[in-house]
């Protein structure tokens, strides 16, 4: 029952999603890959798989990122804003299922959102090398690994507007997300660095979220391979980081007076 | 056993960004509603009636004290599949149509899937809107949305209902028709508490009132037994500018209007005044209640601590 209720809630959310026209974003990307498609296949010089592979993906990656954020921070202030909770509460809807609802409902879209971008990629990807490779198989990694930071960033901004204001969310969350970009620099800037700096630098590099390992996509572009190793992990921690910040927004939120 | 039991209810705000004041919103509050009655919850703007129904439905949380509703705790999921909720100025999610955002309210419900979509269609006629159901919401009037707002409260059959000024954004027939959907909740044998700002639309309807004022309650009980103690007045209007000598008697007003002449009476006096006219053969024009017993009892009731208000602020 409890299931079903969380199931209906993301449903809804993907349907407000849809409705709202956030997949015409797809638009916008399939003008960007044909263009960069076209481009590429006339220099032909031996690194058109390059350039659309990394062209690709960190579009995938930032189109998902600027929806991640500017969905996830509204996912429930704006409801309560609006005050269109108030009839969802009054039912047999616990706090925590909303919440866990609407994070579904958002990851879900952008699922969708990035199962329509890989064919586009993939597309690209056939017109400037007319055939497929085996290495094209990491793609698909690269791609997995770029979900599991939306699941992460979605969590954040849903944290972040459990207590603050839309904006200071999308600020947090969008910084978080550039210096989590970095995550693996501050770490070796960290083991180098001294006294206070050092303990800070450390501090921060675990626990902002790490985007640099769960970027693979340069080394797919350049056709290598990811340890299976490294798939484990990057799961596990998106897993962990997600969870844990949105338990942090359902501990918050359960014990907010609505407006 | 009592449908809605409020145990000490309070509720304290803190207002202000920096040094955060705390503002009472309501003292703690004792009220037991039975099963099958009709219970208004009457008091002016910022009473504080809002904010029983969002501590009721566990919106906002209480400062102190508690409330059961059903026998059951307020965040009880089971007693939630059993109450429904109209909230103030009620406001739904406008990508949705009518028919989507009830079928949706249902599943959260927990109606059964088979059951669903006959509910919904019942429940949209119910409420006078057989024909929209497939209409967004975003195009809704304001009179369409309070209705859809009554049709989610009943659409799972529940058992005790709670509305947040019910009648308010509705038009004069709009009313009349809330009005007998709550005496035809109230035949079904549900509990139906509701609050307003309105009296008359408490006066004929109510098995009981609670009236409450700047947080705290003033009196609880039948409307005529509250009102057993004031007396409504009525105003008389006749042709001419002659006033019957007997009449002056009664007439706490008196004044000639032209070729009519307007007084306003106490209810109890309004047979004999009407005599006097028709002894002198004097055309009535018109007979209206302009203040009810019950407005009267508020007046009286709320005058004391408005007065104290003034001073303090
Ligand atoms: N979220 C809030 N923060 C601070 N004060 C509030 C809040 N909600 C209501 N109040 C105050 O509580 C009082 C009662 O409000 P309310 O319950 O909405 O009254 P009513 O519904 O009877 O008109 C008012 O003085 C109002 O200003
Ligand atoms: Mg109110």
């Amino acid at each position: 029952m409890r299931s079903v209720r969380i199931a209906h809630i993301a449903s809804n959310t993907f349907r407000e999603a849809v409705r709202d026209r956030v997949l015409y974003n797809l638009i916008a990307f399939a003008v960007l890959m044909s263009g960069a498609a076209i481009l590429v296949g006339q220099i032909s010089i031996g690194i058109e798989r390059l350039v659309v592979i990394n062209l690709g993906l960190t579009a995938v990656s930032l189109f998902g990122m600027v929806i991640a954020i500017f969905i996830g921070i509204g996912l429930v202030s704006k409801e309560i804003e609006k005050r269109t909770l108030y009839t969802v509460l009054s039912r047999p809807v616990q706090r925590w299922e909303f919440i866990v609802g609407k994070f579904f409902g958002l990851v879900g879209t952008l699922v969708v959102n990035t199962f329509f971008m890989a064919i586009g990629v993939f597309v690209a990807l056939l017109w400037v090398s007319r055939r497929f490779q085996m290495a094209d198989g990491w793609v698909l990694v690269a791609l997995y690994f770029i979900v599991l930071q939306f699941l992460i960033i979605t969590a954040l901004a849903l944290l972040f507007s459990s207590f603050s204001s839309p904006l200071l969310s999308a600020v947090f969350a969008f910084s978080l997300f550039v210096i989590g970009s970095f995550a693996e620099d501050l770490r070796g800037f960290a083991a180098m660095a001294q006294g206070a700096a050092r303990w800070l630098a450390t501090g921060t590099a675990y626990l902002v979220p790490n985007f640099s390992t769960l970027n693979v996509v340069s080394s797919v572009a350049h056709g290598q391979p990811v340890a299976a190793q490294l798939v484990f992990s990057n799961t596990l921690y998106a897993l962990v980081y997600a969870g844990m910040a949105v338990s942090g927004a359902v501990l918050i939120f359960e014990h907010r007076n609505l407006k | 056993m009592a449908a809605i039991d409020i145990l000490g209810l309070a509720k304290t705000y803190s207002v202000g960004f920096w040094r955060k004041k705390p503002k009472c919103a309501l003292q703690p509050l004792h009220l037991s509603v039975e099963a099958g009655e009709i219970f208004g919850f009457l008091g002016p703007n910022g009473a504080g009636k809002t904010t029983t129904l969002k501590l009721l439905m566990g919106l906002v949380f209480p400062s102190a004290g508690s409330a059961r509703i059903l026998g059951m705790e307020i965040n009880d999921p089971q007693m939630k599949a059993r109450i429904g909720f109209l909230p103030e100025q009620p406001y739904f999610y406008d990508y949705l149509t009518a028919t989507e955002l009830l079928e949706y309210y249902a599943q959260l419900s927990g109606v059964a899937a088979k059951e669903r979509s006959r509910k919904v269609s019942e429940v949209l006629a119910r409420v006078g809107l057989p024909d929209v159901g497939g209409m967004q919401l975003r195009k809704f009037s304001k009179g369409m949305l309070q209705r859809v707002g009554i049709a989610q409260a009943i659409l799972h059959d529940p058992q005790v209902l709670f509305f947040d000024e019910p009648m308010s954004g509705l038009d004069p027939i709009g009313r009349r028709e809330v009005r007998d959907l709550m005496e035809q909740l109230k035949q079904q044998g549900k509990t139906v508490f509701f609050s307003t700002h309105i009296l008359s639309d408490a006066e004929s309807l109510c098995d009981r009132v609670a009236i409450i004022h700047l947080g705290e309650l003033r009196g609880v009980g039948a409307v005529a037994d509250l009102t057993s103690s004031v007396q409504g007045q009525v105003e008389v209007v006749w042709q001419g500018n002659l006033v019957p000598a007997s009449l002056k008697a009664f007439a706490t007003e008196c004044h000639g209007t032209g070729d009519t002449t307007r007084a306003v009476v106490p209810e109890a006096n309004q047979d004999a005044v009407i005599d006097a006219l028709r002894r002198e053969r004097l055309r009535i024009v018109s007979v209206i209640p302009v203040r009810t017993s019950l407005e009267e009892y508020f007046v009286l009731k709320l005058k004391p601590s408005e007065a104290a208000a003034g001073v303090r602020s």
